[in-house]
This record gives structure tokens, C-alpha cells and sequence, in this order.
């Protein structure tokens, strides 16, 4: 029974892990519209960045590098944040209305930034630099000379690709000095050790251990998730996001500045998808393919929740990280031991972490024979639309 | 000129046929091949995406069901691989001794041939109409598909025991007429099998988006809700194209599968999946042809950069997604068939410029000032 409960705090920990990063995606999702597919990426950029944070805390050692976790995690949100604000203001903004095309852009996004994390080196960041910075002055002193020419966006177009090939030239050169060749991460995983504080237990209740890792993040998605709803309640801004997610034109005619609020918005979602990354690293090594095992169970947790509730994220991620942990680990055999050999059969049967998901799965397509629009659905004029 | 346009199709299906195999190596020849199997899939998924609207994210569950059937029936019809007691080696590893019972129909060669499509129709039927009957559309249903290749992944990939799990099975090695798959010879009817394929395809996708057939998906895919008010049904609509894609993907994932030599789970990653997305939005969705033009040349581009830069490619693949999306929604069939061409030679004064709205409230202006 014991091991039954300790099952169900896993499943708790890793369903909060989910709970972090499905909420910055419904919220995206809910005001935007926006699908975004490389949130799973930026649950691998703050994991990398708590790698960065610990890499640089290392060196002091001693009460300082105990410390670092809590650093890491405002930097990863931080920059994760940063990087989804750059994002938006760059490729998202050109999107807004058209869902499914998000959904295939940011795929491609997903896809550079894993093949960035993979192969990014000193030579390479210099390269891009090079590059960002030749094709935007280039374009910008065309468009200072010629204006609004009916030719101008093919100009711009050839001036980038110039750009790029410049930067890819000079990569190379950049590439011959060993020391700026070397890529950063490379293709494999990294670790990331937790401090000690967090190492070990915490105490138990009733005979059963609570391991510090797992109650450390659930207690931190808990927080997250109360900050992110007190901000979306009670700041001006928050005020400003739900104004705009009900009504987009109306918001913008009361005098919102709704491309801010976009920004905003989704800065917020990737920050949340950062620190979710940050406690992912606490779980186990992470890599730059992290992305692609989490986005999944996100939209499965969005699917099963309704869209832009928060009521029905939380639940159904806790739910579906419940069910992977206690089926998943075949736990369920061990405190039933006496069940009838039909049951023993299917349990078994999906008793992996990967045939657990297929048990979602079918739970989630039984459950949307009964409830199409999810447990808790949008009501109201807007939903069909 | 006219003459030249109708006549062209059937050049290229010549060149396809016969020339192609005289002046490619083995290899290349080989690598064509696949293209043209995988442009298949390309137009199954323009019949659901382009012309129906319903972005299914899950294609490689059926273009792997289509490979898995073909390889089976491979595995199991071959001397070396089928050993003693009657099934395939790789069942050793996993201490299985008898062959399970969804391996035995695989025996017959006319039962394959009818199941590397039936089955992946089946069950897009069966998913398809769930998922329809509920209404989920649009993104929604982007995303459960993608679940349930998820769902596919992860139990062929986990049942070691039934299907070799994550290696696969292997067809270069089984035999097939008394010939190796992997021979040459056989590469080579695999080859003018799929470029005779193709045509067929597009014709059954022509079928299914001409007449009013084809109207009732446009309709579904500009405004369902409309279509509903008009007295329209559109599950059965979207379930039989969505069965009609599976199938058709099906076909392609057998073709493929015999041309590259082996079936993995890989086949059925989401990124596969979304892949075969973009060749339809590189060629053109809503249009037949574009997708054909948009897989073949993705997949070149694809050997060409990862033969010279391995790494690069993910880069190049994923600029391609962002640069089809937001610059060139139409693709390039669309490019051109939209005064694309046209366009761009007017931007440099090569050809006149169309008079649009500004110019002639212009010119309105111009005449108000003379008098």
C-alpha cells in the first residue's frame, strides 16, 4: 500500500511538471489562438538554462551551489520568457487567425531550436550574429533608399539569403580556431545534479517517505500556478489579458494595446513552459529531444481539461500524471495481488511508461464520446467560432 | 501550346517510366523511387488537408500499417526467414514458438495485397468517425490525431514480442518470386510499379474532389457550420475521405517500405508526420498536382543537404516550414498558377504592372485636379 501511495506522489509530481507547462500553453491557446508545438522546446531551453546556472554556481561551491536552484529557476523563466516574446514580435504576429498554420510554423521552430541546443558552438552564435545583423542593416538602408518599390520584398528576401550564406561562410572560417568550433551541449544528454536540500527526504507521514525532489515540485507548479492565476485576477495586466481573450476588437477600440498584450501573453506561457523545464532536470538527465515527449501529453492535458480552463487543466494533468505513474510503473499488481487473471492480463499489458500513454489515449477518446468539448467547456457565443 | 499542356503529363509519366531507370545509377534510382512512393501520401493528405480542411497529423499511422502489412508477408514468405517450425527468426530472441494470430492471414499473398489498405481504412474509419461524430475539428483534431500516432508509436515500438518493436522488420533480405527484394531487378519493379501508381492515385483523388462530391468538401472546409444549416450531414463526408486518405497512405507506406528495406516504428514519429504536412504546403494544397511536384522535391532537397551538411538539415527543414507558412501560403503550384511568376517580373518593370484600387483612385485624383 505503501508503495501504492508513494506511485501516486510520483504520478502528482510529474502530472505538476505537466501542469506547468499545459497552463502557458492553454493560455496562449485561450487568448491567441496560437498552437504552439515548440513549447516543448521551451521546456528544453530552461532545462539547458538551469544547466548553464549550475555550470556557472559550480565553481564556488560550498552554501553557494545550494543555493543555485532557486536562480536557476528565475533565470530560466527569464529567458525562456524572453526568447517567446522574440518569437511573437517576430513570426507569431504574421499568424494571428490562422491556427493550423501556427501549428506548422512553430514546428519548424521546434525543430531549428533542437538543432540548435544540438550543434550550437561559440563559431555557430557568431555566425547568426553576422548574419542577423548584415541582412537587417542590409534591408533597412534598401528601405531607406528605395522606399515601398513594388520590388523591394524580393530585394530583402535576396539580401537575407545573402546574409545567411555569409553567415554560414564565416561559420566555417570562425570553425578552424578549435576553441569556437566545439559545440556547447552537443547532441547528448546532459545532468543536472540537485542540490542537497532537496536530495532525500523530507520527512513522512503515516509511514509513507516524501521524497524532497517530488514535494519540492509539487509545491512549486502549486505556486506557480496561484501566481499565474493571481496575476491573470488582480494585476492590470492580467486585467488586460482576460479583456482581450473575450474580446479581441472590443479590447482594441477600449484602448488596449492588444499587440502588447499578445506579447506579454505569450512571454508568460513560455516562461511557464521554462520553469516547468527547470523542474524537469530534477526528475532525470534531459536532452535536446525533451521537447517531443512532454508537447503530447500537454495537448492530451488541454484536449481533456476544455481549452483555456484553468480549472480543467490542473485536474486533468494530475489525472494523466497519476495514471502513468500507478499503471505505468505495474504497481497496481503488486498491491492487488489477487485479482482475476483477465484484469492481471490487461494490467500487465500496460504496465509501461509508453502503454500507459496508449491508456490515456483510449480514455481520453472514450471520454470525448461523452464530453466532445472537454470537462469543463467554454461556454457561450465564441465557442464554435 | 494547349496541345503541349495536355501532352506534358504523360511526357513526364514516359521520362518517369522509361528514361529515368537508363540514366540513374542504382542508387538514385532507388532514392527516386521513394519520392514518388511518398508523394502518394502527399496527395492522400492533400485530399483531407488541402480540400477538406481537416489537418490529420496522424498520416504515418497508415502509411506504417501499409509498410507493416507488406513486410510481413514478406518476412513470412521467406525460406531463410521463416525457419523450421514456421516463423520468422526474430521471434527466437523473444522465446516466442508459436507465431501470433494476426501474423497467419499474412501468409497469403492476395490477403496482403488487399490488407496494406484495408486495414489502415479500417481504422481510419473507425478513429475517423469517433472523432467526427463529436464535432472535434480544426486544431482539436489536429491534435488527437497526432495523439493517436502517438498511440501507434509507442505499441509498436513496446511490443517486442509481436512485432520486433523498435527494430522493425527488415524486407531487403526476404525474398519474393524467388528474388531477393533487394536485388536490383526487384528494385526496379518496385520502382515502375509506384510511377504507375501515381497516376492512379491522382485519379482517385480526382474523383473524390470533382463533381459534387468534391463541392461538399470545399463547403467543409470553408464553412462547415453553413453546410450543416443547409441540411448537409458532413461526418459521413469526412469520414469516407479521411478512409479514402488512410488507404491511399497505405499503399505508399508498402511501396516505401519495400524500397527502403525495412519498417520501424519510425515511421510513425510525429515529426514524420508533420513532414509530410509541409511537402503538400511546399507544393500547393488544394491543388492536385502540387503535392506531387511539393514531395518530390522536399525529399531531394533532403538527400542533397543531408549528403553534404548532415546537420544542417533540421535547419533548412525547419526555415522551410516558417518560410512556406508566413511568405507562401499557396506553394509553388499555387505560386505560379496565382500570377506569382507574373508578379515578380512586374516588381522589376519586366512586364506592366496590374492596376490595383490605390493606382486608379490615383488617377481619379489626378483628373479631379486637371479640371
Amino acid at each position: 500500500m505503501e508503495l501504492f501511495f508513494s506511485q501516486i506522489l510520483d504520478g502528482l509530481s510529474i502530472g505538476s511538471v505537466l501542469l506547468l507547462a499545459a497552463t502557458g500553453l492553454a493560455i496562449v491557446f485561450g487568448l491567441m489562438g496560437v498552437i504552439n508545438l515548440a513549447h516543448g522546446e521551451f521546456m528544453m531551453l530552461g532545462a539547458y538554462v538551469t544547466y548553464v546556472v549550475q555550470s556557472v554556481f559550480r565553481p564556488m561551491g560550498g552554501l553557494v551551489f545550494e543555493l543555485y536552484y532557486p536562480v536557476a529557476l528565475v533565470f530560466s523563466f527569464i529567458v525562456t520568457a524572453l526568447v517567446g516574446v522574440l518569437l511573437e514580435r517576430t513570426l507569431i504576429r504574421k499568424l494571428y487567425g490562422r491556427p493550423l498554420e501556427t501549428l506548422l510554423a512553430t514546428w519548424g521552430v521546434s525543430l531549428i531550436l533542437i538543432q540548435l541546443i544540438r550543434s550550437i558552438s561559440t563559431a555557430m552564435l557568431l555566425g547568426i550574429l553576422l548574419a542577423v545583423a548584415i541582412g537587417y542593416f542590409a534591408s533597412r538602408m534598401f528601405t531607406a533608399k528605395f522606399g515601398d518599390r513594388p520590388f523591394l520584398p524580393y530585394i530583402t528576401g535576396l539580401l537575407w539569403t545573402a546574409a545567411v550564406v555569409i553567415g554560414l561562410v564565416s561559420v566555417n572560417q570562425f570553425s578552424v580556431i578549435r576553441a569556437l568550433a566545439s559545440p556547447w551541449f552537443g547532441p547528448r544528454n546532459i545532468d543536472v545534479t540537485a542540490p542537497k536540500w532537496l536530495q532525500g527526504s523530507w520527512g513522512e507521514i503515516a509511514g509513507i517517505e516524501l521524497p524532497g525532489l517530488r514535494i519540492f515540485i509539487i509545491l512549486l507548479s502549486a505556486l506557480m500556478l496561484l501566481a499565474t492565476v493571481w496575476f491573470l485576477t488582480k494585476s492590470a495586466w492580467g486585467l488586460r489579458i482576460r479583456a482581450v481573450t473575450q474580446n479581441r476588437q472590443m479590447s482594441n477600440c477600449l484602448g488596449i494595446p492588444t499587440d502588447r498584450v499578445d506579447s506579454i501573453t505569450f512571454g508568460l506561457g513560455s516562461g511557464l513552459a521554462g520553469v516547468a523545464g527547470c523542474a524537469i532536470t530534477l526528475l532525470g538527465s534531459v536532452g535536446p529531444n525533451l521537447g517531443a515527449a512532454y508537447i503530447v501529453s500537454c495537448f492530451m492535458v488541454i484536449v481533456l481539461g476544455g481549452v483555456g480552463n484553468l480549472l480543467g487543466t490542473v485536474l486533468a494533468s494530475l489525472m494523466l500524471g497519476i495514471i502513468q505513474s500507478v499503471v505505468g510503473s505495474g504497481s497496481l499488481l503488486i498491491v492487488f495481488p489477487d485479482m482475476p487473471a483477465a484484469a492481471k492480463g490487461v494490467v500487465e499489458f500496460f504496465a509501461t511508461t509508453s502503454m500507459s500513454l496508449v491508456l490515456v489515449f483510449i480514455f481520453i477518446i472514450v471520454f470525448l464520446q461523452f464530453r466532445p468539448n472537454g470537462m469543463f467547456p467554454q461556454k457561450g457565443r465564441s465557442v464554435d467560432a | 501550346m494547349k496541345i503541349f499542356r495536355k501532352l506534358l503529363p504523360w511526357i513526364l509519366l514516359a521520362t518517369a517510366f522509361f528514361i529515368l531507370p537508363a540514366i540513374l545509377s542504382d542508387f538514385r534510382l532507388n532514392l527516386f523511387g521513394r519520392y514518388f512512393s511518398l508523394a502518394i501520401t502527399a496527395l492522400a493528405i492533400d485530399l483531407i488537408w488541402g480540400y477538406t480542411g481537416l489537418l490529420s497529423l496522424g498520416q504515418g499511422i497508415f502509411f506504417a500499417l501499409g509498410g507493416y502489412a507488406a513486410a510481413m508477408y514478406l518476412t513470412l514468405n521467406t525460406e531463410g526467414e521463416a525457419g523450421g517450425n514456421g516463423i520468422p527468426k526474430f521471434f527466437e530472441n523473444y522465446g516466442v514458438d508459436q507465431l501470433p494470430f494476426f501474423w497467419q492471414p499474412f501468409w497469403s499473398p492476395v490477403f496482403t495485397l488487399i490488407a496494406l489498405w484495408l486495414i489502415p481504412a479500417i481504422i481510419a474509419g473507425f478513429v475517423g468517425y469517433l472523432i467526427f461524430r463529436n464535432r472535434i475539428k480544426g486544431v482539436y483534431f489536429s491534435i488527437i490525431t497526432q495523439a493517436a500516432l502517438m498511440v501507434f508509436f509507442h505499441f509498436f515500438n513496446g511490443q517486442q514480442k509481436l512485432i520486433n518493436g523498435t527494430n522493425g522488420l527488415k524486407t531487403s533480405t526476404a525474398e519474393l518470386f524467388g528474388q531477393l527484394v533487394g536485388s536490383s531487378d526487384m528494385q526496379l519493379l518496385f520502382y515502375r510499379l509506384t510511377v504507375l501508381l501515381i497516376p492512379v492515385a491522382f485519379l482517385i483523388c480526382r474523383y473524390f474532389t470533382n463533381g459534387r462530391f468534391g463541392d461538399a468538401l470545399i463547403a467543409i472546409r470553408d464553412d462547415e457550420q453553413r453546410l450543416r444549416f443547409g441540411g448537409f450531414n458532413p461526418v459521413p463526408f469526412k469520414t469516407i475521405v479521411f478512409v479514402v486518405a488512410g488507404a491511399l497512405c497505405g499503399v505508399s507506406g508498402a511501396l516505401y517500405t519495400v524500397q527502403t528495406g525495412i519498417v520501424s516504428p519510425q515511421f510513425m514519429t510525429i515529426s514524420t508526420s508533420i513532414e509530410m504536412v509541409i511537402w503538400v504546403a511546399v507544393g500547393g494544397r488544394g491543388t492536385l498536382v502540387g503535392p506531387i511536384i511539393g514531395a518530390i522535391l522536399v525529399n531531394y532537397l533532403r538527400s542533397l543537404v543531408s549528403e553534404a551538411l548532415p546537420e544542417f538539415w533540421l535547419f533548412v527543414q525547419g526555415g522551410l516550414f516558417i518560410f512556406v507558412v508566413v511568405l507562401m501560403p499557396d506553394g509553388i503550384y499555387g505560386w505560379f498558377t496565382g500570377g506569382g511568376f507574373s508578379r515578380l517580373l512586374a516588381a522589376f518593370g519586366i512586364a506592366p504592372m496590374a492596376r490595383t484600387y490605390p493606382q486608379l483612385d490615383e488617377e481619379v485624383a489626378a483628373l479631379e485636379d486637371i479640371s
